[in-house]
């Protein structure tokens, strides 16, 4: 469903991507880790659009997204963090993003699940960090697309919401979604992810599930079998 | 876009600034006419204001609107959406909105104290156009600046230079190179340098059209011959469609390359 090939990525002389290679199937959680810096945000950036790559492709339902536009509409995106239009409100933030895609949505559901109902006349402004963070995951999930993309879904949720979060990327799971997520919480890589990516200086190191990593690593817990993969990089 | 335009428009009419920004005006124009009673002086004091205040608020604006909503245009570039449109919207969001609290600002007390039946009319609309042109050409400019930098505060720093150059040090320079080569013929010279400060080209055209370019003296003599015919108005007013274009096409040519 995805392929990246050969990405290459400097910043000025920093590189973060050094001729990565991944192919990711569709259906299913991927979970794509790494120590920071390690060129995540990078990655799905460059599938976002938001990167441009200095060489290399990258292919969407085996059309290449390089200065393309159209192809976003068949994906969700959760920034890391969010932050809107402070004079909005929340309805007409959802209503402008509805605006902006042809596509039917469900989020009454959302909204009703995450409890935002009353907040819905407010101004984005005034708004907590978790409470905005909410209104970030209905727009992300409002739409029925098959790639969703979550960029540390869990900043700032309180356990009921977690809960909820978790419960939906289930469910998207099992209608055949593919869901890439990043994050540093390795409970919750363990208990909804399917298969892990770990990058390192810009490369994947290692591709396969989460049982794989324990094995390979020795290891029976996942935040260890990470830090593990780690501590070599800094050996 | 319009549907971006649409919404960077809201939100900034309800932003406490926009109030703020629209009161100043309406304040000013009630003072300056109901203390003057001369709408003549009341426009050259409030061009005096404008050509000053108009782009120091559209830098400001302009820079802070950018750097304030990089994590919704995040959200935004992972929408269907071409690059160039989102940004597109939110200059012109920016841009109309500052002008209309210009526009509003200032035609509300004019129309209350009796503008459409005074000779003022064409002044005073003059010195709207030029106000509106000024903001669209300001915004443009920092959202350049922005653009080009990653770091808030130095984009900040950078606008805000730009600002001063063009609205105080490019006339010290201009006054100064006067002095220095007056045995010279200077005024094609400064005709020329004219135009490429948006700032001194509205003064000029303004000042020129209020009658009051006797005292230029020989200079003001070859402006009024230049400014005053509708020939010269017509090139300087391309000159700030000029001002406009070349900052968005640079804008979109930035995106094109720009990594968020």
């Amino acid at each position: 469903m995805i392929e990246f090939k050969n990405l290459h990525k400097r910043f000025g002389k920093l590189v973060v991507l050094d001729g990565l290679d991944l192919e990711i199937h569709k259906g299913g959680i991927f979970a794509i880790l790494g120590p920071n810096g390690s060129g995540k945000t990078t990655l799905i950036k460059c599938l976002l659009g938001m990167v441009i790559p200095n060489k290399g492709d990258i292919f969407f339902e085996k059309k290449s997204v390089l200065r393309k536009w159209a192809y976003r509409n068949n994906l969700n995106y959760l920034p890391q963090i969010a932050n809107f239009p402070p004079n909005l409100t929340v309805l007409e933030l959802i209503n402008m993003v509805k605006n902006l895609r042809p596509k039917e949505s469900n989020e009454q559901e959302l909204i009703e699940l995450f409890g935002l109902k009353s907040f819905l006349d407010k101004k984005l402004g005034n708004l907590s960090g978790g409470t905005k963070q909410k209104v970030n995951v209905v727009l992300a999930f409002m739409f029925d697309s098959d790639l969703i993309v979550l960029d540390e879904p869990t900043n700032g949720l309180d356990p009921i919401a977690l809960i909820h979060l978790k419960e939906i990327i289930q469910k998207e799971k099992e209608k055949g979604k593919t869901i890439l997520i990043t994050t540093h919480i390795m409970s919750f890589v363990d208990e909804v992810a399917d298969e892990i990516v770990f990058l390192l200086d810009g490369k994947i190191y290692f591709k396969g599930t989460v049982d794989a990593i324990k094995k390979q690593t020795n290891n029976d817990n996942l935040e260890h079998a990470i830090a593990n993969l780690i501590a070599k990089q800094y050996a | 876009m319009l549907k971006i335009l649409k919404y960077s428009f809201y939100d900034l009419m309800r932003s406490r600034w926009s109030y703020v920004y629209f009161l100043f005006y309406l304040l000013l124009g009630f003072v300056l006419l109901f203390l003057n009673n001369d709408v003549d002086k009341a426009v050259i004091t409030l061009m005096n204001i404008i050509i000053v205040l108009t782009p120091l608020i559209g830098t400001i604006f302009g820079v802070m609107y950018y750097y304030n909503s990089k994590e919704f245009t995040e959200l935004l570039l992972a929408q269907p959406i071409n690059r160039s449109k989102i940004f597109m919207g939110q200059y012109l969001g920016i841009s109309i909105s500052l002008t209309l609290s210009l526009v509003l600002g200032l035609g509300i007390p004019f129309v209350l104290y009796g503008l459409f039946k005074s000779a003022a009319i064409f002044n005073f609309s003059l010195l709207l156009v030029v106000g509106a042109f000024l903001n669209f050409i300001f915004v443009a400019l920092s959202y350049n600046i922005a653009l080009s930098t990653e770091n808030k505060i130095k984009g900040f720093g950078y606008a805000i230079l730009m600002w001063l150059f063009l609205a105080v040090i490019y006339d010290g320079i201009f006054i100064i190179s006067l002095v220095v080569f007056n045995s010279y013929p200077l005024d094609k010279f400064s005709l020329v340098a004219t135009m490429f400060n948006p700032i001194d080209l509205s003064r000029i055209l303004i000042l020129l059209k209020l009658d009051i370019s006797a005292l230029l003296g020989y200079t003001g003599a070859v402006f009024r011959k230049f400014f005053g015919t509708n020939f010269g108005m017509l090139i300087s007013m391309g000159v700030l469609v000029l001002w406009v274009v070349l900052p968005v096409l640079r804008m979109n040519f930035k995106l094109r390359k720009k990594d968020f």
